[in-house]
């Protein structure tokens, strides 16, 4: 009771020191408050304490008093209570003298000391070990026990420091880019640790040199923050099935290669500074089958390493995977002839569908009624019930909608096959999408799962029906664009029903007309789902569309799928998230919860220094991902980065990612557009070059005055920006239907850099007079390396033929003098002229000519997930405007040309 | 002395007041929960959004109270207040149901720390018109 007492006149004192606010009356309320506050944390901690003795290392796994919602993940991936208010005090809390709350360490304590005492070491050499006074543990670790101290000082990276210091006079320097696609900057730390950090297409961070304070970091005027893909397709992966996963017991991080062993027993966790035992189990190396290593463990040699989780990490028995396809079949969808392209595709692929034997899948219909099937096994073909009342939205039966597909296999493929004929003829055009989804989430909430929603137009009955908000006159307006966010928050709530119940939606848009992409959209951005747009898919008139579509089905119908997933992102002390940019629903401050995972989007996080960091030389971001398998295993993904904490501002600039900070920009730019206003956030990517510009003129002395000075490591920054104001999703002036708009936004805010950073500046190669010089080979084929252009028509040629590479599409450019060669060995035409406009790939012929070309367009691809729609261009043809908008540097009638751009931000800079 | 009008405002006012100061700190508190983790947004929105509107109508209505006692200084003091109730609920998410909250912008620490503050800023202003009513009632009572 008096510790209690202590703690709440320390809080009020601060509390009110704070709001300057006198009080004598109200004293008894916020006595009460904090009490019943304390009184809880001590519930919590002491229950989590309790528990965590007993099973060693899980967190509750039951729902008790504290936890609200009964179904919380939160509580599996652990870390929550305690962890927190040690990392994070209560904002406003001075941080220095901040004490970590008495409730505590007095729980804490007990309970570690009722740990069972250390047996004695089995390996007596190494001294063992005495609680009083031990003796510092280095000898047999030095790499690890010095690893605070272990920073660069190497010769080659301060010269490669000063190289990305190097000033650049940007109005003079015309050939900015470089000849190939930059890696990102490597941190600047010792060899044993950058051998072991993540790798930069998981993991990576806007400045790889983490700024000591906020005020540092504001001065820099760059963007701390970090980009993940945290669930990509991996060639090698360590998995771990341990009994015991080693994680530390206050902020309940994974064990990680940065982690410093103080001696062979205890370990001290590299993100909250604590000491941790390490278990009897961990000192057994499974790979070397030695004893007494723990330091040569994968967890500890690999910095992305996947566990097996045990039954701490369930709520429930992991679910099956369940597949729910809902299909618009109303006339505007069967016209389109999207539904003869799905049944096949996913006839095609149904024994790829990731599963185990207990996979479900179901279908549902709609038009203006919604439309079930029944697939239950022994029925001599699938039966389908009609619902008409819309209004409230029931299951007819409840256990064979969904069923098992190894049982009900060829029922479904009757179903497939007898699908696209079913609704030839049909009259209906309403579309009631809002009650379909309604009964969708009603059938898939007993599980979870996947939904996928075709859609061809606009949802005009029922709940959730949108009206158009479109004026086409205003496709171009340079004015503010209006209706970028949602019209109604039934598609949020939905998705936010649905995430509880461990539902992700993917939505497929096919549509000619406007549908309201901003307001559907919120369906997969909240419930983890992805979203992709064809606007005016036809299966005739628009191959291009209908071959990407097709390409898109392959890729989605058999990827990699991660069912009731959690990822929580913890950093060193001192640093906290700010906000994340994501489709996914925050459930706190530092756990995204993500109902369906897949190894195609990405995520960004903005970060805020809250603490200096000036005690240490290391900061570390862990990102551990907890989802279930298609095959029914709990599994842990962790992902732990490591980069330097520099005092300096230079250190700072030199360590700029610039590619990372073009992406979390796009994302904060994404943002301020649908809070505020589309010209606000355009000013803002402006002013976040101005601004950067500015400090580091103001920070470097010998530089001189005249011309736009910038360093190295960001001279690629205006050029980003400027791409990004030309995007679909943030240009104004030119004409933009608010739908791609909408989508190209969802784009940028779900997708992992590499592919952002493609959409945002693409790559431009002459491709017509490829040399074998430079080439790479690669198992006997020869890969040419054409330099990468600058973005600007004046690269292009009549005479050449180029490619721009855009991530989702790709264009082959023809000049009218493009040589004979060239159209006759690759394209397959006699000349120029004989070339048709609509030519969507580059047929396989026997020559030399045609298999560089080939080899070079598909080592392009390689690591690339979903394959873009190809466009042979002709330099006469209608198209051509599709391909010249990508030439990014270029003046067009209401953006800025790239040398017109630098002018302008030196004008601002001026000002 | 006589008991007037406007000392009948003032009392309700105070007694009204009392109760606004009382949400005010409810929102501090649930901020709180919200930003130390205990809670899940999506239940602490529903609970917060329903008291919104109580809120601004309670505030509304003494405002018109002292508008029918012709206490002008009383009012202008609240108009600022009034003005921002208006302001916020005109520019808040698009939401179905009535409140303010949306728990998928909520952790936004921006946005957080902006709710919290705007909660601690609305507990001072109450309670200083708490001791601004009582003196207002005293002197209302003596002076009439």
């Amino acid at each position: 009771a008096l510790f209690i007492s202590f703690n709440i006149s320390a809080k009020c004192s601060y509390r009110f020191n704070n709001a300057n606010i006198k009080i004598n009356i109200y004293l008894p309320i916020l006595i009460w408050w904090l009490i019943y506050r304390e009184s809880l944390m001590h519930i919590i901690s002491g229950h989590n304490m309790t528990h965590r003795d007993l099973c060693g290392d899980s967190s509750s796994t039951t729902t008790d008093s504290a936890s609200p919602v009964p179904n919380s993940y939160e509580s599996l991936e652990g870390g929550g209570y305690s962890g927190t208010s040690l990392r994070s005090p209560p904002a406003g809390v001075p941080a220095k003298q901040a004490p970590p709350f008495g409730y505590n360490y007095p729980t804490m304590h007990p309970a570690y000391q009722q740990n069972p005492a250390p047996k004695p070491n089995p390996s007596p050499s190494h001294g063992g070990y005495n609680p009083p006074g031990y003796q510092p543990y280095s000898q047999p670790f030095p790499s690890l026990s010095e690893l605070s101290s272990a920073l660069g000082g190497l010769g080659g990276v301060s010269e490669l420091e000063a190289e990305t210091l190097r000033p650049v006079n940007l109005l003079q320097e015309r050939n900015i880019l470089p000849p190939k696609r930059a890696p990102p900057p490597e941190p600047n730390l010792s060899n044993d640790l950058r051998k072991v950090n993540c790798s930069p297409d998981t993991f990576r961070c806007t400045l790889t040199n983490i700024p000591q304070t906020q005020a540092l970091l504001n001065k820099a005027r760059l963007p701390l923050g970090l980009l993940l893909h945290p669930f990509r397709d991996l060639t090698q992966l360590p998995v771990i099935t341990s009994n015991t996963i080693v994680r530390c017991r206050s902020c309940r991080t994974y064990i990680n290669p940065f982690v410093s062993f103080l001696d062979q027993r205890r370990w001290k966790c590299n993100l909250c500074y604590r000491v941790n035992d390490v278990p009897d189990e961990f000192m057994y190396n499974p790979v070397t089958r030695s004893y007494g290593e723990p330091h040569k463990r994968p967890e500890v040699q690999n910095s992305t390493v996947e566990f097996i989780a045990s039954s701490d990490y369930m709520l429930r028995p992991p679910q099956p995977a369940v597949y729910l396809f809902l299909l618009d079949v109303s006339h505007n969808a069967v016209e389109s002839g999207y539904l003869n392209v799905f049944c096949q595709s996913l006839l095609d692929n149904l024994e790829k569908l990731p599963g185990d034997t207990r996979t479900h899948i179901g279908f549902v219909t709609f038009d203006s009624t919604v439309h079930f099937y029944n697939l239950q096994e022994g029925l001599s073909q699938p039966q389908m019930l009609v619902v008409s009342d819309i209004d409230d939205v029931f299951i007819p039966t409840h256990d064979s909608l969904l069923v098992n597909l190894k049982e009900s296999k060829e029922l479904v493929k009757d179903l497939l096959n007898a699908l696209p004929g079913m609704f030839t003829h049909t009259r209906e055009t309403q579309s009631a999408l809002g009650p379909a989804l309604q009964a969708a989430y009603k059938l898939m909430s007993p599980t979870g799962g996947r939904v996928t929603v075709f859609q061809t137009q606009l949802p005009t009955l029922g709940a959730g029906l949108l009206q158009s908000r479109e004026d086409p006159n205003l496709r171009s307006s340079t004015k503010n664009v209006l209706h970028l966010g949602p019209a109604t928050d039934f598609y949020k709530k939905l998705a936010l029903d649905c995430s509880g119940q461990q539902i992700g939606v993917d939505l497929f848009l096919l549509s000619s007309q406007y549908s309201d992409l901003a307001s559907l959209a919120c369906v997969s951005k909240y419930s983890a789902g992805s979203v992709f747009y064809y606007p005016s898919f036809h299966h005739i008139h628009n191959t291009a569309q209908k071959q990407k579509f097709q390409k898109d089905l392959q890729r989605y119908l058999t990827r990699k799928i991660g069912f009731e997933a959690v990822m929580r992102i913890r950093c060193t002390k001192g640093l906290s998230i700010h906000t994340f940019h994501g489709n996914f629903f925050v459930r706190s401050t530092d756990l995204l919860s993500l109902a369906n995972v897949n190894p195609d989007s990405g995520f960004a996080v903005q970060m805020s220094i809250e603490e200096s960091l000036a005690d240490t030389s290391l900061a570390c971001f862990q990102a551990a991902l907890l989802y279930t398998s298609s095959k029914g295993k709990r599994r842990i993904r962790v992902h732990t980065l490591c980069l330097p904490v520099v005092s300096q501002l230079s250190e700072v600039f030199a360590g700029a990612d610039i590619q990372a900070i073009s992406c979390l920009l796009a994302n904060m730019a994404i943002d301020r557009s649908i809070s505020s206003s589309l010209s606000d956030a355009r000013d803002a990517l402006v002013n976040a070059v101005v601004d950067c510009l500015t400090a580091y003129r103001a920070n470097g002395s010998n530089i001189q005055p005249s011309g736009l000075i910038a360093p190295a490591a960001l001279r690629l920054f205006p050029l980003y920006v400027l791409a990004l104001l030309k995007q679909k999703a943030l240009r104004t002036g030119t004409s933009t239907r608010l739908d791609e708009r909408v989508f190209s936004m969802c784009e940028l805010k779900s997708q992992p850099l590499q592919q952002i950073m493609r959409m945002v500046h693409p790559d431009l190669y002459r491709i017509d007079n490829m040399t074998e010089q430079a080439a790479l080979h690669l198992n006997d084929s020869v890969i040419p390396q054409p330099p990468l252009l600058q973005l600007t028509a004046e690269k292009l040629t009549r005479e050449g033929a180029f490619l721009l590479d855009c991530g989702s599409v790709m264009y082959l450019w023809v000049g009218k003098c493009c040589n004979e060669t060239f159209i006759r060995d690759v394209l397959g035409f006699q000349n120029y002229a004989s070339l048709p406009s609509n030519m969507t790939e580059i047929p396989e012929l026997q020559t030399t000519y045609s298999e560089r070309t080939r080899a070079f367009i598909s080592w392009l691809l390689e690591s690339r997930t979903f394959l873009p729609a190809f466009h042979v261009v002709k330099d006469d043809a209608s198209t051509k405007t599709s391909f010249f908008q990508h030439l990014v540097e270029d003046r067009t009638e209401s953006a800025f040309s790239y040398y017109e751009f630098l002018l302008h931000i030196q004008q601002q800079m001026s000002k | 002395m006589a008991f007037t009008f406007a000392a009948f405002c003032y009392m309700l006012a105070l007694l009204l007041t009392a109760a606004l100061i009382f949400f005010a700190i409810w929102h501090i508190i649930a901020f709180d929960e919200l930003k130390t983790d205990y809670k899940n947004p999506i239940d602490q929105c529903n609970t917060l959004n329903p008291l919104v509107l109580p809120e601004y109508l309670i505030h509304v209505f003494f405002c018109v109270m002292f508008l029918c006692a012709t206490e002008w200084l009383t009012l202008g003091l609240n108009i600022p207040l009034l003005a921002y109730h208006i302001w916020r609920y005109m520019s808040r998410p698009v939401m179905s149901g009535p409140g303010l909250y949306d728990p998928t912008t909520i952790m936004n620490a921006d946005i957080l720390a902006y709710c919290q503050k705007e909660g601690w800023c609305k507990l001072a202003f109450y309670l200083l018109s708490f001791f601004y009513y009582l003196y207002g009632m005293i002197y209302v009572l003596v002076s009439s």
